[in-house]
């Protein structure tokens, strides 16, 4: 029942936000999160083309026997990665509300540039608010 | 406003057709409505068969009319990066959306004062600043935000300056300054539209606006008015 940290993808693969919550998760450095976060892409990008079932988007989750990432893939390409523990039963809405604080946030600050790594206060804020 | 030939642009519009178009939108007698087809007929007015012109539009239609503050919020924020592109120095920028402000709070006074006539017997016009200025805490936030604004202050050290605050201005709700330019506040688009309401008063003034957060609203700002001293002066005589 816990969120341990919250990664916001571009649509090029590359990580333009990165968060941690409580200590459930090591410490690891920036470079460390860049690589993770652009094979997040790649896989993601993979599964979209696995479907047996014609076109489909990438994988929504990926679970392993600790915690479980939750994506969500905006009709813009960028994705919104929340890594939880097994139980976190809301994880979806969580992503739709941290995408709501995203368009608020970064979208309509003037000195966002677009596609690159996020620094706003006010997003911090209220991702904090809402994650604690 | 009697010409003694139509004017250049109704040229197609007879003069009768002129006081015609007055009868039916009171609002826009001192405007002029284009033509929209040039053999339009005029005794029905510009209204019949084309499209209704916005100038000719009551102006009481849209009183209670609300605009996205999404679709806004994206404008304001483009504004602010076309002024940034524009300007050195903070000060310009500051000053530039001041200036687009400005242009704003003289629509804003004269829309209120025609909705202020139609609306009540015997509309007030502010000629002491006080009353001024809270007519501006009040109505104008009410008009151009949806809410007052939520707190006056006048300032010890000076006499000539006053403050108005918002606790959590919605133009710049999603604005987050970077840290090299933490003086900058977008409010001077808002200390424009009240510069501008003041000056329409006959108060001139010096309007900024300043960050002023405190713990529970980090984006409290504080529009600084600061008075000429002819306003001043004005003030004391009438007080005696």
């Amino acid at each position: 029942m816990a969120i341990f940290g919250l990664w916001v993808i571009n649509k090029a693969g590359g990580l333009v936000y990165e968060r941690s919550f409580g200590d459930g998760l090591p410490h690891l450095t920036s470079n460390e999160y860049l690589v993770l976060a652009g094979t997040l892409h790649g896989i993601h990008a993979i599964t979209s083309r696995l479907s047996p079932t014609g076109s489909s988007s990438g994988a929504h989750v990926i679970s392993g026997e600790t915690f479980k990432m939750n994506i969500l893939l905006t009709a813009t390409g960028t994705k919104f990665v929340l890594l939880t523990s097994l139980v976190e039963p809301s994880a979806d809405s969580v992503l739709q509300k941290v995408y709501e604080i995203y368009a608020d946030a970064v979208m309509k600050n003037p000195f966002h540039t677009p596609e690159m790594p996020i620094r706003s206060e006010g997003f911090d804020t209220r991702i904090v608010a809402l994650l604690g | 406003m009697a010409y003694a030939q139509p004017h250049p642009r109704l040229s197609v519009l007879s003069n009768s057709s002129l006081s015609s178009a007055e009868h039916l939108s009171p609002a826009s007698s001192s405007r002029f409505s284009l033509p929209s087809a040039p053999s339009i007929n005029t005794t029905s007015g510009p209204k019949s068969g084309a499209r209704p012109n916005i100038y000719d539009r009551p102006l009481n239609k849209t009183r209670t009319a609300e605009v996205s503050s999404a679709a806004f919020a994206f404008l304001f924020s483009e504004i602010v990066q076309y002024t940034q592109k524009r300007v050195n120095g903070i000060n310009d920028l500051e000053r530039r959306l001041n200036t687009l402000g400005y242009r704003i709070g003289t629509r804003v006074l004269e829309l209120m004062a025609w909705r202020n006539e139609s609306a009540s017997k015997a509309p007030k016009r502010e000629t002491r600043f006080l009353p001024a200025l809270m007519s501006i805490h009040t109505h104008v936030w009410r008009a151009v935000f949806g809410k007052p604004a939520d707190a006056i202050e006048k300032s010890v050290e000076n006499a000539d300056e006053y403050m108005i605050i918002d606790n959590d201005p919605p133009i710049t709700r999603n604005i987050s300054v970077p840290r090299d330019m933490s003086s900058l506040s977008c409010s001077s688009f808002t200390a424009g539209i009240v510069e501008a309401v003041l000056d329409g008063l006959g108060f001139s003034a010096r309007v900024t606006a300043h960050n002023t957060p405190t713990e529970q609203y980090p984006n409290r700002t504080t529009i600084l008015i600061k008075l000429e001293k002819s306003v001043l002066e004005r003030e004391e005589a009438l007080k005696t």
